[in-house]
């Protein structure tokens, strides 16, 4: 892969709190390890996930964001974690427009047997952002671009 | 964050205590704990911070308390270990100070932080971090009552096996009605199957048939057979539940077991009771015992359930109990709780090719096996192979089939196979001591008061234990030949067996699925059952009211499934005897007007609690059935929609101060 360009990228991780939150959980009881650039935010249900937060999100400096909710078929509230991947599609599709690299935001679906799963997306998560350049909608980052 | 942010929000009424657990060292080793507690003074709204080495244990709680009162908080945020171990106690414990215990907010710095990260700098900063969110969100945390509703006091119980059973005769027995629902025509399960049970060998139907007898006489059970439930709405103590009954064509209080119609029945087919060892009729009672005891006309081989083309049943019949016009019923009825006893199934073992079960007659698995064994099976009891009805004189028994190999098949230990194989090895030698038995182990695992002796027994018998898995099973003329190694002694071994008995891994059944996809109630990696908590909730399920026992959830043995099945019982009796119980106040409302009809939110609600006033032109929603989840917040364009102390204001602040830059 390129050369490192951001070597700490921040991420917001939404976690669902009957799968993925767990899964972090349990990550924790068995002492896996994961790279400490990520803080999460647990939610009822990915449902909860207002699209806006997503941009919120990147605008207040957010290297990369990522939804995590039940396998399709599992969630605890039946049938939110589709409608969360119906609006992700939108956000992507939004993401593109807005000339947000599609790497930046992920949507995982994490059960809270997958521990292994959590610790893997989030390294390899981690792992990537660092060879993108910072993300181009935060603030001081167009700051420090003019002033260079 | 230093003083100047704190004016930001000066009308903030908020007086916020924060309290950091060192959890000895679990925490206290990552992350310093005295920074956290101090960097914490500076947040806006707080007025209070400490830090204690174990905040849940009983001085921790009695600091919490103390601060509350004499710093009169209106809200805490606890930076310790998960919201799913310590949110109830601390809850609870500001409760009894005089707080509203939704203004307890858990910051998670022990799974999510101390135990995941390897640098000390780095994970203290996250760790404040994670409290400052927590902190954030608290600002605007607003005290909340829950709402209560009526607990129905009857009680659901799904499977009649032998833990089904159990908790339906301790619920009944407590005084409260049950409702004990099974797939098949009779109730028993896997247990009336067995010869005898290991290590006493007690015969298994003498200790099983007297607690069926019980379920098919107590006043306060209701028995539906030949059903499954296809939905379950609501919530704890109020489950409406869809019990589909299929027709059994017998009327069960015409029916007298006289056996006629039996007798007289054209069809044959392979009982199932035996495991295809013997025969059955397509009408008929799965074995002596059953319990209702009323045969069951088996609509998929009878001949078509119509006079024209056979109607020697119902002709013979004397009472006239048989009725080809009975359909399926959709029973309606509401509960208070559940308990899910699903059960087990064993592992398809024909999909390992190499042991030829399935081609080779006189390879059979452990069921099998304890028919033959058992008095009432198909050879009355005498070990005759399948294929010449011949007493064998070489068997061999081969554990671990699809259990413990994470390559191909199950990775888990199925936990019974040890010691049910000793059984079967035991009691052939005890009925042909000339019999040369080999049992091929990985390795034996008989925990269990009086296991490991009831092994040695089975060695002392003269029973040849040889540690290896065969590599392949096949058929050589009138003998199965048996290809393994012996990995304690490194020699190759080839066994001319007359018949192969394989113990199968157990496996969840297979409605474990679609009971699963009905409650919400979540699945492990293999497709059982998951616990709340594997040690301190074994028969909790995470969805309120719902409770799981017996080998549904993992591989049991009978006195475990029974202990299993006494133990969801109380929990369930715990629930019904509540003369109220509370519904969680995190739920949805609407700002009504803001709401702009769209009705958005109407189709996006899974629980159909939204529902729209069309005189007002405003969504409504109904707490109760709110289970807020917040689907539809997030769906809601006009910000009509508020989540009860998860506010869009709550969740941009929380992203905001998870991402502001570095406070130096």
């Amino acid at each position: 892969m390129s050369k490192i360009l951001n070597p700490e990228p921040k991420v917001i991780a939404f976690l669902c709190k009957w799968c993925s939150s767990n899964a972090a959980d349990l990550a924790g009881v068995s002492r896996m390890k994961y790279p400490d650039n990520v803080i999460t935010i647990e939610t009822p249900c990915s449902g909860r996930i207002d699209p806006n937060y997503i941009f919120d999100s990147l605008i207040e400096g957010a290297d990369g964001v990522i939804v995590a909710g039940c396998h399709p078929g599992d969630c605890h509230y039946v049938v939110g974690n589709y409608k969360t991947l119906k609006r992700m599609y939108l956000v992507m599709e939004l993401a593109k427009q807005l000339g947000i690299e599609e790497e930046r935001i992920r949507i995982e679906w994490i059960s809270s047997a997958e521990a292994k799963k959590f610790v893997t997306v989030m390294s390899e998560f981690i792992e990537k952002l660092k060879h993108l350049p910072p993300n181009p909608l935060k603030p001081e980052g167009l700051i420090q671009e003019v002033k260079h | 964050m230093t003083a100047e942010s704190k004016k930001k929000n000066p009308t903030s009424k908020k007086r916020i205590g924060v309290f950091v657990c060192h959890c000895g060292k679990n925490i206290a080793e990552m992350v310093d704990v005295q920074k956290a507690a101090e960097v914490s003074k500076d947040l806006e709204g707080v007025v209070f911070t400490t830090h204690s080495h174990y905040l849940c244990s009983e001085p921790g709680q009695k600091e919490l308390t103390e601060a509350i009162k004499s710093h009169n908080l209106s809200s805490i945020v606890c930076a310790c270990c998960s919201p799913t171990l310590h949110e109830e106690t601390f809850r609870t414990a500001a409760e009894s100070a005089g707080m509203n215990k939704y203004e307890v907010e858990i910051a998670n710095i022990r799974e999510k932080c101390s135990w995941v990260h390897t640098e000390r700098g780095k994970a203290t900063e996250k760790a404040i971090r994670i409290i400052e969110t927590k902190v954030e969100k608290a600002l605007l945390n607003e005290p909340l009552t829950p709402a209560s509703v009526d607990v129905n006091r009857r009680c659901l119980v799904i499977g009649a096996g032998i833990t089904g059973i159990q908790s339906a005769l301790d619920i009944a027995d407590a005084g409260f009605e049950v409702t004990l629902v099974e797939k098949s025509p009779t109730i028993g399960g896997h247990m009336a199957q067995l010869s005898s049970t290991f290590p006493t060998l007690d015969c298994s139907q003498c200790i099983l048939s007297p607690k069926m007898s019980q379920i098919g006489h107590h006043d306060r059970i209701e028995l539906i057979t030949n059903a499954e439930v296809t939905n379950i709405s609501g919530f704890v103590g109020n489950f409406n539940v869809d019990i589909k009954k299929y027709p059994r064509y017998v009327d069960p209080d015409k029916c007298t077991l006289c056996d006629d119609c039996v007798d007289v029945c054209p069809v044959v087919i392979p009982s199932e009771f035996e495991g295809g060892l013997g025969p059955r009729k397509a009408i008929y009672l799965p074995f002596p015992q059953a319990v209702p005891s009323v045969y069951t006309l088996d609509p998929e081989n009878c001949l078509g359930i119509h006079p024209l083309i056979c109607s020697k049943c119902r002709d013979a019949c004397g009472p006239q109990a048989i009725d080809y016009d009975m359909v399926t019923e959709v029973i309606n009825k509401d509960y208070g709780a559940i308990i899910i006893a699903s059960g087990f199934d064993l592992y398809d073992i024909s999909k390992i090719q190499e042991y030829e079960f399935g081609t080779d007659v006189d390879v059979i698995d452990a069921i099998q096996f304890e028919r033959l064994l058992s008095s009432s099976g198909p050879t009355g009891g005498d070990v005759l192979r399948p294929s010449d009805h011949k007493k064998p004189e070489t068997v061999v028994f081969v554990q671990c089939v699809g259990s413990r190999d994470p390559e191909h098949h199950m990775a888990y230990c199925s936990k019974i196979c040890c010691t049910y194989t000793g059984k079967h090895a035991l009691l052939l030698k005890d009925q042909a001591p000339d019999t040369e038995v080999y049992i091929f182990y990985i390795d034996i695992r008989a925990a269990g008061r009086g296991y490991e002796e009831f092994i040695q027994r089975a060695q002392e018998k003269g029973v040849i234990y040889i540690r290896g898995k065969p590599s392949k099973i096949f058929r050589e003329g009138e003998k199965t030949i048996v290809w393994a190694a012996n990995t304690l002694t490194g020699e190759r071994l080839e066994v001319e067996a007359d018949m192969v008995v394989l113990a199968p891994a157990m496996v969840p059944s297979f409605d474990t699925k679609i009971i699963s996809s009905i409650t919400k109630c979540s699945l492990d990696e293999y497709g059982f059952f998951k616990e709340a908590h594997m040690k301190l909730r074994p028969v909790e399920s995470l969805v309120s009211g719902l409770l799981v026992a017996g080998t549904a959830l993992s591989p049991k043995d009978i006195p475990e499934s029974v202990a299993q099945g006494s133990a969801a019982a109380v929990k369930a009796l715990a629930l019904l005897n509540q003369p109220k119980l509370f519904h969680e106040p995190l739920v949805s409302t609407v700002d009504e007007d803001k709401c702009c009809g769209c009705k958005v939110c109407v189709v996006t609600c899974p629980y159909g609690a939204i529902t729209f006033d069309n005189v007002n032109n405003h969504s409504v929603i109904n707490e109760i059935l709110c289970e807020g989840c917040g689907t539809c917040v997030a769906a809601c364009a006009s910000e009509a929609l508020i989540l009860k102390n998860l506010t869009n204001k709550q969740m941009e602040r929380m992203i905001h101060v998870a991402l502001k830059e570095e406070a130096k």
